[in-house]
């Protein structure tokens, strides 16, 4: 019996192994991959960008123009970020079954949550495009949506994991519906959605720059406009700029996560 | 004595092939302190949460003060669950608030929405609370919040919780089930004490017959969702506990023998 058991696991895993590589080999053969020439043209593009992609003086005389359009970049994400926010916990605690009122509120509620969660904020900028163009409510949207979606599942698992028990407690003694999500809910559970609101604002300003480059606003707009111009000094300039902010922003984050939690 | 609490064939069913409760019946006196006792997934928690609605019971009666509590609209179960308070195995504390933000709490079902959602709480609430921590020996701990404290501190939080609603009767579902033999004493002497002192009815499940066999005036004695005995504690012995928790209950019995010798 339990020889049998190890012997079958031992199958599977076999099993499992001939079919990655089966896939992996049919992959590479469909569509004419040259593993070679991929990996020696690594080194070619790494030639390339360091006698290119570097930041010289005439790009640094663009630095304020990149700040500028940074800082839209931040502010937009940040917006999108804290109004979706509001959305979503409304939403989580409709769909919460700590919090939840009903079955049917509760279904709605996580439908729509995993729709909007399982769009790509990519595919939400093609979509909103459509209806506002280039500008930069598309992106402010795209962002909003993703978001939203994103932040109603944390939520949810959030307020049930931290708040289920007191709440149970607060219900017992006669309490009143809003009663108990002012006094039981919401203080056990704002670190948790704090901190799930702060990686959103990170994930958020790293996404903007893809966004910008599909709806032309921000910083991915300008980064496409240096790019296609073939300005490739003032495009790397954009990059480290974008990354300093990122690590700038997740430092802060981390720093707030410390002191609240 | 008066009845407080009477069960008339209540039954519960989660789902087709779940029967936690079946056909129970019994009664509680007031001021009477009554352990369930039984074998885990017996409905002893079930049973407990019937009574103040926080599970829905099947069918049947369940006669609290008079009234039977399962035909209750929405506010006359709010007032029903202001009037008993309820003590959990992990506490149910709100962790990040303090101690008497806690305790106040037990209020918040007497208070309209807006006070409760500001939590606006008059003197003579909190002076109230004040004394019930005292009584507890939580009187150096007001302040602190509730993730600095012991397992046995918090569970006294989680008493004076129960206490400052003024209950008529207490339902504590396991409350010493995750504390060591000092802090369970405690706990137990406590309740006990608010027993005789304050005449209030204490219906509590636990796991520890010697415990159960100490401090109660009647034990209830479930399996599989049946009442298979309901007497004073001096009587059970071997038999009884054979058909509480089944055959190999013996061991339980020489504890017990044990405890009661030293
Ligand atoms: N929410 C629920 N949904 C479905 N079945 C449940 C639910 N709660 C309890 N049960 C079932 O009802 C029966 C009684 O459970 P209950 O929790 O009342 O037992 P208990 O005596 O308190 O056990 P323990 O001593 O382990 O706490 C068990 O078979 C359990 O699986
Ligand atoms: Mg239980």
């Amino acid at each position: 019996m339990l020889d049998k058991y190890f012997a079958k696991k031992r199958r599977d895993s076999l099993i499992f192994c001939a079919i990655m590589i089966s896939l992996t080999l049919g992959a590479i053969i469909i569509t004419e991959y040259d593993v070679v020439k991929g990996f020696t043209s690594i080194v070619k593009a790494a030639e390339w960008t360091s006698s290119n992609f570097y930041p010289d003086e005439k790009a640094m005389n663009r630095l304020p123009d990149i700040l500028d359009s940074l800082t839209e970049t931040v502010l937009v994400s940040i917006a999108a970020t804290t109004v979706a926010a509001l959305f979503a916990l409304l939403f989580a605690m409709l769909g919460s079954s700590t919090t939840g009122v009903s079955g049917v509120f509760s279904s709605l509620s996580r439908g729509v949550a995993s729709l909007f969660r399982n769009i790509d904020v990519a595919a939400w900028s093609m979509i909103l495009l459509f209806s506002f163009g280039q500008n930069v409510l598309t992106g402010y949207f795209a962002l909003f949506f993703g978001s939203f979606g994103f932040l109603t599942r944390a939520f949810m698992e959030a307020i049930d994991e931290v708040s289920s028990s007191s709440v149970e407690a607060l219900r017992a003694t006669g309490a009143s519906y809003f009663s108990i999500i002012f006094q039981s809910v919401i203080p056990t559970s704002v670190p948790l959605l704090l901190s799930w609101i702060l990686f959103m604002v990170e994930t958020n300003i790293r996404h903007a720059t893809i966004v910008g480059i599909l709806t032309g606003t921000g910083i991915g707009f300008l980064f496409s406009l240096y790019y296609k111009s073939l300005n490739y000094s003032s495009a790397s300039l954009l990059v480290i700029v974008i990354v300093i902010t990122i690590l700038l922003i997740e430092y802060i984050s981390n720093y707030i996560r410390r002191v609240i939690l | 004595m008066a009845t407080l609490l009477e069960f008339k064939n209540v039954s519960k069913q989660y789902s087709k092939d779940t029967k936690a409760l079946s056909d129970v019946n019994f009664a509680v006196n007031e001021g009477e302190f009554v352990s369930i006792i039984g074998p885990s997934g017996a409905g002893k928690s079930t049973l407990l949460r019937c009574i103040n609605r926080m599970i829905e019971a099947s069918s049947g009666e369940i006669i609290f003060d008079g009234a039977n509590v399962t035909e209750f609209k929405i506010r006359e179960l709010k007032r029903l669950r202001t009037r008993i308070g309820m003590i959990f195995q992990h506490y149910n504390l709100v962790n990040r608030l303090s101690v008497i933000e806690n305790v106040l709490h037990g209020r918040l079902g007497y208070k309209s929405t807006l006070a409760g959602v500001l939590g606006i709480y008059n003197e003579e609430e909190k002076r109230q609370a004040y004394s019930i921590l005292r009584i507890l020996g939580l009187e150096d701990h007001i302040y602190k919040r509730c993730d600095q404290l012991s397992g046995g501190q918090k569970q006294r939080v989680g008493i004076a919780r129960a206490l400052v609603q003024d209950p008529k009767m207490l339902l504590c579902d396991e409350p010493i089930a995750s504390l060591d033999p000092n802090a369970s004493k405690i706990i137990m002497d406590h309740l006990r004490n608010i027993s005789s002192s304050m005449g209030i009815t204490v219906l509590i499940n636990l796991h520890q017959v010697d415990v159960a066999i100490k401090y109660s005036d009647r034990i209830i004695g479930v399996n599989k969702g049946t009442v298979v005995y309901d007497g004073p504690p001096e009587e059970i012995k071997a038999n009884e506990l054979r058909s509480i928790y089944g055959i190999e209950a013996e061991e339980l019995l020489v504890n017990q023998g044990a405890n009661h010798a030293g």
